[in-house]
């Protein structure tokens, strides 16, 4: 068959079964909003027992940690992830899943090289980056303290 | 009904920033892994200048827990450094900030890889 790059190119676009949006995006919604609300009810829950807003944050975030770790451990996490899509790795979760499951994946190749290296190939980049992106915010708001301003 | 409401502002806008990712997933040649580094910046920068809080105060762990949360707590916690520690609160706050989140991961990882055995595909 002859066929320029660029033919090429069009007919794998065709023919490769893309996600319908109108399947990706409620399913995004629906399971992200389902993540945030189980967020929440645990939330109103733990500050019902007079729990500071601050805990009863890293709390939420702990528990929802745990619950995907749990779920990523039983293999059942990325078959919610295959149809939530945006909606399992945006929240919390997705970050969760992120260092569990290269963890697990890699025990092969033991515990230094493997579990506890391999557990940052996607966690890693976020906490640089946050970081960095933190030390600029931080920097910001040192120079607007020194002004005499109020962030 | 209260809690009703607060689960409903929840569900609402913890899915709309989960659909803003699926958007940059489908029209955009973005990996998962860039989108969640995109989102913890994103986070900062809105906790930085201060549109993230109102969110935070209508939709609790509809804001909270997507990771531009994640970067929102950074955001404060280094904010919050800086006024009480001054200069060494830039380099300390952002981390100290999302120090459990991290450390439960971390803990949370190793547990699983010691009890779990991985499942073949």
């Amino acid at each position: 068959m002859n066929m320029s790059y660029k033919e090429y190119g069009q007919l794998v676009k065709k023919m490769s079964p893309g996600s319908p949006i109108y399947k990706t995006f409620p399913l995004a919604f629906l399971i992200g909003g389902t993540i945030c609300s189980v967020g929440e009810a645990l939330r109103l829950w733990l500050s019902s027992m007079n729990m500071s807003k601050e805990e009863c944050g890293i709390w939420v975030s702990v528990i929802l940690i745990f619950i995907t770790a749990v779920l990523t451990g039983f293999g059942v996490f990325h078959k919610i992830a295959k149809f939530g899509g945006a909606g399992t790795f945006v929240p919390i979760t997705g970050f969760a899943n992120a260092v569990v499951s290269p963890a697990l994946e890699f025990q092969t190749e033991g515990f230094i090289l493997g579990v506890s290296s391999k557990m940052f190939i996607i966690a890693g980049p976020v906490i640089v980056y946050g970081t960095i992106a933190s030390i600029a915010s931080g920097t910001i708001c040192y120079i607007i303290n020194c002004l005499g301003g109020n962030i | 009904m209260e809690i009703a409401i607060s689960l409903l502002k929840a569900f609402c806008v913890g899915g709309l920033i989960c659909v803003v990712g699926q958007i940059l997933l489908d029209y955009t040649k973005l990996t998962p892994a860039r989108i969640l580094v995109g989102f913890v910046v994103l986070g900062v920068f809105l906790g930085t200048i201060g549109i993230y809080k109102p969110v935070v105060e209508f939709a609790g762990a509809g804001a909270t827990v997507p990771l531009t949360g994640f970067g929102y707590l950074l955001s404060e916690g280094v904010s919050q450094a800086v006024k009480t520690q001054g200069l060494v609160g830039i380099l300390k706050g952002g981390l100290c900030a999302g120090a459990a989140g991290i450390s439960a991961a971390i803990l949370f990882g190793i547990l699983v890889a010691l009890i779990f055995k991985p499942k073949k595909k």
